[in-house]
């Protein structure tokens, strides 16, 4: 077996990370399956005062809070008598590299900086990677991003492209990849011969960096209407936006506001799959993370994730890619705000749950991103069509994902779906169970996945022996 | 098409070959290898298909087939999407009109 060969270098897979990351997660262990986590956020992370510091030096955060009057008028006239709550805005387009990623990446690079790494190296075929390469100018550090970019045929992904275009902007190497979970490979082997920094979405200051944005809104809605909001919906495709988002609300004390996550709904298509690659419409945001990262947070590319959606959802809705499209247009054609359709996922859900609530209510989209060329609804759909899939217009509903796209022909024809929590707290559980081969738990484990799924000891409990009478 | 040393070009190389790919992926993925393509200045003259080595914008020297010379974006709005402007044409009815569907 070569030194480089693809079983020698994944076997190196941990000792790889742990120079890499500058982090020995094994202190934080404990039990079979807990883990101390607020230990680690505390040891590892920034504190709150400190990372306003850090990204607003690197030109990060702050960023506008805006009042979407006429979606919010258009909800109300859908809505029953009554009801359609405020719908706003969070301008995170307005960042350095135009995204809320630019919060995760300033801290990262800044870490990478401090502890005496050379360069940086990222995985993300989103807008992660133009984060990192765009704080990593700012710090003058060396940038590598890894892509997944292209199917078999040599087609890419035009969102992706744009995103190797923009890293590439700001001095980045960007490495392009074929469809594939080897991507990692890849991405240890440059770890390994170039001693960077692995500006890992997972780490504790990676997704400490998103609280200053739930402590944003919280005080900006306190300045701008006198308290705090009702909901906040998150995109949630790794879960490090909705965790860290929570957690800085929670820090605001704002602990009332229901958290609430979105994805894109792309049920039926492998995310490793070649020919379906270029089938899906969106590369972010959609259940083929969400689900899989939300069940098992610890398959990330560091050893404790520090996104642990589970602990902070109230709710997870589904969208489909048509409704987010729509919605894209909607921003833009009544608010005046050309924006990249991936982060509208939570505006949709946004607009479709705001007709159930009061219209005293406030509620929160949490971000928003750039836009361009390959980025964008126009070209999305065009490429869909490309690829076989058809677009119409029609109800929502009938959409399915890979076949067609199905943009509402009445915006009443939006309608976010609920998943339900329980399923998803159980699949979570079960995960534990299987990849842990825990036979026996410790009381201290109980708790501690009462912690992570938000629920109780009894809850926990009964869900385990539910799972083992299944396995008898 | 030649490229001179010192052109700033796209290579192309084969990460793993289809035999070589983890036995954890859909088996359309597995018929074909893992495909690699990286840009950088070209250290040696050299033809389109020719086997180079290049040095990367952060200085890292790979090799791999020389692929594109002075490579270019060419990603763009892709073409007219009919129905989109139904759209802002409904809402905007619907809105500052009232629904005369209903």
């Amino acid at each position: 077996m070569s030194k480089n060969s693809y079983e020698a270098v994944m076997s190196r897979k941990s000792e790889i990370m742990k120079k890499a990351v500058g982090i020995d997660f094994s202190k934080f262990e404990h039990g079979k399956i807990s883990f101390d986590y607020e230990r680690m956020m505390r040891e590892t992370g920034y504190s709150l005062v400190e990372m306003q510091k850090i990204q607003g030096e690197a030109g990060v955060g702050n960023t506008p809070l805006l009042e979407l009057k006429n979606l919010t008028a258009l909800a109300r006239k859908l809505a029953p008598k009554g009801k359609g709550a405020r719908i706003f805005i969070k301008d995170e387009a307005s960042n350095p590299s135009g995204s809320f990623k630019a919060r995760r990446a300033a801290n990262a690079v800044y870490h990478a900086k401090k502890l005496g790494y050379r360069g940086v190296i990222a995985a993300t075929s989103g807008n992660y990677g133009a984060a990192v390469a765009s704080q990593a100018a700012i710090h003058g550090l060396k940038c590598i991003i890894v892509q997944e970019c292209y199917d078999s045929s040599l087609k890419g992904q035009p969102e992706i492209i744009e995103k190797a275009r923009k890293c590439e902007a700001y001095g980045a190497e960007v490495v392009q990849l074929t469809v594939g979970p080897e991507l990692f490979y890849t991405f240890l082997k440059l770890l390994e011969d170039t001693g960077y920094f692995n500006a890992s979405l997972y780490t504790p200051f990676g997704i400490a960096g998103v609280e200053t944005l739930g402590y944003e809104l919280a005080t900006q809605f306190r300045e701008y209407v006198g308290k705090d909001p009702d909901v906040v919906v998150c995109t949630n495709a790794g879960g490090g936006n909705l965790t860290g988002t929570a957690r800085g609300l929670i820090k605001a004390g704002a602990e009332e506001a229901q958290v609430v996550g979105a994805s894109v709904n792309l049920h039926g298509l492998h995310m490793a799959s070649d020919e379906q690659f270029n089938k899906k419409s969106f590369t972010t945001g959609h259940t083929g993370f969400g689900i899989p990262f939300t069940t098992w947070p610890d398959r990330s590319d560091v050893p404790r994730s520090a996104a642990r959606p589970l602990r902070y959802m109230d709710r997870y809705l589904l969208v489909n890619q048509g409704e987010v499209f729509y919605m894209t247009e909607a921003l833009a054609q009544l608010e005046g705000l050309e924006r990249g359709p991936a982060g509208n996922t939570s505006l949709a859900a946004a607009f479709s749950i705001a007709q159930e609530l009061e219209e005293d209510k406030i509620i929160v989209s949490q971000e928003t991103e750039y836009t361009g060329a390959g980025k964008h609804i126009q070209p999305q759909l065009s490429f869909a069509k490309e690829n076989g899939i058809e677009v119409k217009l029609g109800d929502p509903k009938d959409e399915i994902p890979g076949k067609n796209i199905i943009l509402p022909k009445h915006p009443k024809l939006i309608k976010a779906k609920d998943l339900d929590l329980n399923n998803i707290r159980k699949s979570y559980i079960k995960n534990c169970l299987s990849v842990t081969k825990a036979e026996e738990l410790s009381k201290e484990d109980i708790e501690f996945l009462a912690i992570e799924t938000k629920t109780n000891v009894e809850y926990v409990q009964k869900t385990i022996d539910e799972i083992k009478c299944k396995k008898l | 098409m030649n490229a001179k040393k010192g052109t700033w070009v796209r290579i192309h190389d084969i990460v793993l070959t289809a035999e070589e790919r983890s036995p954890n992926i859909p088996d359309d993925t597995k018929k074909v290898p893992l495909e690699m393509w990286t840009k950088g200045f070209i250290l040696q003259d050299a033809s389109i298909g020719d086997i180079v080595e290049v040095k990367t914008i952060t200085g890292r020297k790979v090799k791999g087939r020389l692929v594109e010379i002075n490579p270019y974006y060419s990603h763009n709005f892709g073409e007219f999407v009919p129905e989109l402007l139904e759209i802002g044409l409904q809402l905007k009815t619907l809105l500052w009109e009232g629904d005369k569907n209903e």
